[in-house]
């Protein structure tokens, strides 16, 4: 396996090989790694007993076997393995979850895809294709008890108009650690919607690059930290094409006081990536006193022929007048919180246009705050 | 019939610099069907009053009472004092992102009311009582006072106050902000409002320009902390062209 040369800006990885051997073991002191609680994910870094992951074929998932050899998607996708975690599994995976939608099908029905482990630690090998064209609601429900150390190598084809929404909902014990990169064609349109509620460690490195002029990336995410949760969701986007759009949005809402989130938004904007436009924003909700939320938006710019390109962060608490208002108009204190709450995640929920899915997502999220009672309530404002 | 009872009412507020206390012993009776003006100068304690009344936990009661019908208020949540048939319009309303004003008014029936309101008379009323403040449709779907003008706001306000029907309400500055037609459409629909559910109203205003649409049972003239002169509208004429000048040294107090 030969090593890639990296690209030359500081927020790209420094290395990239699909052979382990060819990374270090992450410390905990290195830039990529130093809000991550590393000691908690020794396994991770290591070649031992694991599973992997695997889905129940449908009409457009099918399980493949891993080959060393790039996939066809890994080519479309320029993909290579960035660090530790991603060369492990990429090299120990010993089957791939396909997911294909051919060119020019426009599916109507939301693609769900069930992920499960089958040891306590699995790599997990997913690739998502969009031919050209072609439109559809992906689901990756991953919902398992067990570890998994996954990559996630999306193409998505010119023209092609993907969501993916990636549902991370398991007990509170399981840990993940993603790599994703997406792809997007010509005049494609990609939006990647990450909804983690669940978990003990949930470390997600997201990355998006363009082939062509004209595409369009949307990583939205909402996520839900209590108790001893950790989630760190890092965002790299490649401003590699012309007239590309990227926007990023992420929202938190933490409790608890040892809850921990980290959102690290790296935004590269290209010499040849004229005429761009590139939005990141990340917002933190703190619902007490105690958790702790890490935000670093960072945009490098090497062209300033843009339309635009802008970032914000901001982490506040709860704010009580708001509670004082709603609860004035007779609404108790616990359903005035939930609808806070709901209304802070709403930019985010909205983009998830399947009405079905979008309750669902809701719920779940309604479920961990703790509050249930407001949704048979309101069914009825929303039909 | 219903009475809101004021009694000798004491009250700080609590910041970090620690408990300041800005009501002095208020005595007030807001009774159905009568409307009660409460007019004094800037930081003369008006809106602590109204927060007092409504249970805002920034302040503290120190001393005194209130009731509503013989209950007591101080010893109710908000949102049970709401459901008990108090009302607050106020003068700074908060803004509730990502929360409609259609959803939001329809929580807050549901929940005054014990049940969720029938879906199909629910949207009718709601349209009605909209109309008849003059706001356009289009504004049930936007976000709870979220990048409303000083006017929007208001008229939300007292669309609220249509829909809940309190007992007793609390209008803290409804005019400020307002323009002569807005302030003639939102003084309308208080009236109708009044007329239509016979509620006892609490007006506080720093101007007497209210005056003029709404008809005043009492006027009181708030300073220090504390009604300090109490009258019929005529009060509120020697108010108009003295100004609180004379009450002055009574802040102090
Ligand atoms: N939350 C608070 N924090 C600090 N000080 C406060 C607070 N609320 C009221 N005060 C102080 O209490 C006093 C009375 O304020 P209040 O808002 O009740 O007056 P007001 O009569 O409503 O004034 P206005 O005519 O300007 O509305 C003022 O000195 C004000 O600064
Ligand atoms: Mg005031």
């Amino acid at each position: 396996m030969s090593t890639v040369e990296a690209p030359p800006s500081d927020l790209a990885p420094r290395v990239l090989s699909n052979d382990p051997g060819d990374h270090e073991t992450p410390h905990g002191r290195e830039e990529e790694w130093r809000f991550t609680p590393v000691a908690k994910l020794g396994d991770f870094f290591d070649a031992g007993q694991r599973g992997s992951v695997t889905a129940a074929p449908s009409e457009f998932v099918t399980m493949i076997p891993a080959e060393m050899e790039s996939s066809t998607v890994e080519k479309a996708a320029h993909w290579v393995a960035s660090d530790l975690p991603s060369a492990l599994a990429r090299t120990h995976a010993t089957s791939v979850v396909s997911v294909a939608i051919p060119a020019e099908r426009e599916v109507d029905d939301i693609v769900v895809v069930d992920l499960a482990g089958s040891e306590e630690l699995n790599y997990g090998r997913i690739e998502i294709s969009a031919g050209a064209f072609s439109k559809a609601t992906v689901v990756l429900r991953l919902d398992m008890t067990t570890d998994v150390s996954g990559i996630v190598v999306t193409d998505v084809a010119d023209q092609a108009a993907l969501t993916v929404l990636a549902l991370y909902d398991g007990p509170r014990t399981s840990r993940h650690v993603w790599q994703w990169a997406t792809t997007v064609g010509r005049d494609a349109s990609f939006l990647g919607l990450s909804i983690a509620l669940g978990g003990s460690i949930i470390r997600l490195q997201q990355n998006v690059r363009y082939a062509g002029p004209g595409g369009s990336a949307e990583l939205l995410g909402a996520f839900l930290a209590s108790d001893e949760q950790f989630q760190e969701f890092r965002i790299f986007v490649d401003h590699n094409e012309p007239h590309c759009v990227s926007n990023v949005v992420f929202k938190g809402a933490l409790s608890g006081a040892q809850a921990h989130t980290v959102w690290i938004g790296d935004v590269h904007v290209r010499r040849e990536a004229v005429g761009i436009e590139t939005y990141e924003l990340n917002r933190n909700l703190l619902l007490n006193d105690g958790p702790r939320a890490d935000s670093v938006p960072n945009l490098e710019l090497e062209t300033g022929d843009v339309v635009s390109a802008g970032h914000a962060s901001a982490t506040g608490r709860f704010d009580d007048e708001q509670l004082f208002y709603l609860q004035s108009r007779g609404i108790t204190e616990e359903l005035a919180r939930q609808l806070v709450v709901r209304g802070f995640f709403v930019d985010v929920l909205d983009k998830v246009t399947d009405a079905d899915l979008r309750r669902d997502v809701i719920r779940r999220i309604e479920e961990r705050i703790g509050m249930e009672a407001i949704e048979q309530q309101l069914t009825e404002v929303d039909a | 019939m219903s009475t809101l009872q004021i009694t000798d009412l004491h009250a700080s507020v609590v910041t970090d610099a620690g408990e300041t206390p800005i009501l002095k012993g208020v005595d007030l009776t807001v009774e159905s069907g009568r409307t009660q003006a409460v007019m004094g100068p800037n930081g003369s304690g008006k809106s602590t009053l109204a927060y007092v009344i409504a249970g805002h936990p920034k302040y503290t009661v120190t001393q005194g009472s209130i009731t509503l019908d013989g209950e007591d208020v101080l010893d109710m949540s908000v949102d049970e004092r709401a459901r008990a048939g108090l009302f607050l319009a106020m003068q700074y309303p908060v803004e509730v992102p990502g929360v409609s004003v259609s959803n939001f008014l329809r929580t807050s029936a549901t929940s005054i009311r014990g049940e969720a309101p029938k879906l199909r008379t629910w949207i009718g009323e709601v349209k009605e009582a909209m109309a008849g403040l003059q706001m356009d449709g289009a504004f049930a779907e936007r976000n709870v006072n979220e990048g409303f003008s000083g006017g929007e706001k208001k008229r939300h306000e007292i669309l609220q106050m249509s829909l809940l029907k309190p007992k007793i309400a609390i209008l803290d500055e409804t005019d400020s902000g307002l323009d002569v037609d807005a302030l003639r459409v939102v003084s309308e629909g208080v009236n109708r409002f009044q007329e239509d559910s016979g509620a006892g109203v609490l007006l506080i205003t720093h101007y007497t320009r209210i005056l003029r649409y709404i008809t005043p049972d009492v006027v009181n003239v708030f300073a220090g902390g504390r009604i300090v002169e109490t009258g019929g509208p005529e009060l509120a004429e020697v108010l108009e062209s003295e100004g609180y000048e004379r009450f002055a040294d009574l802040t102090k107090a």
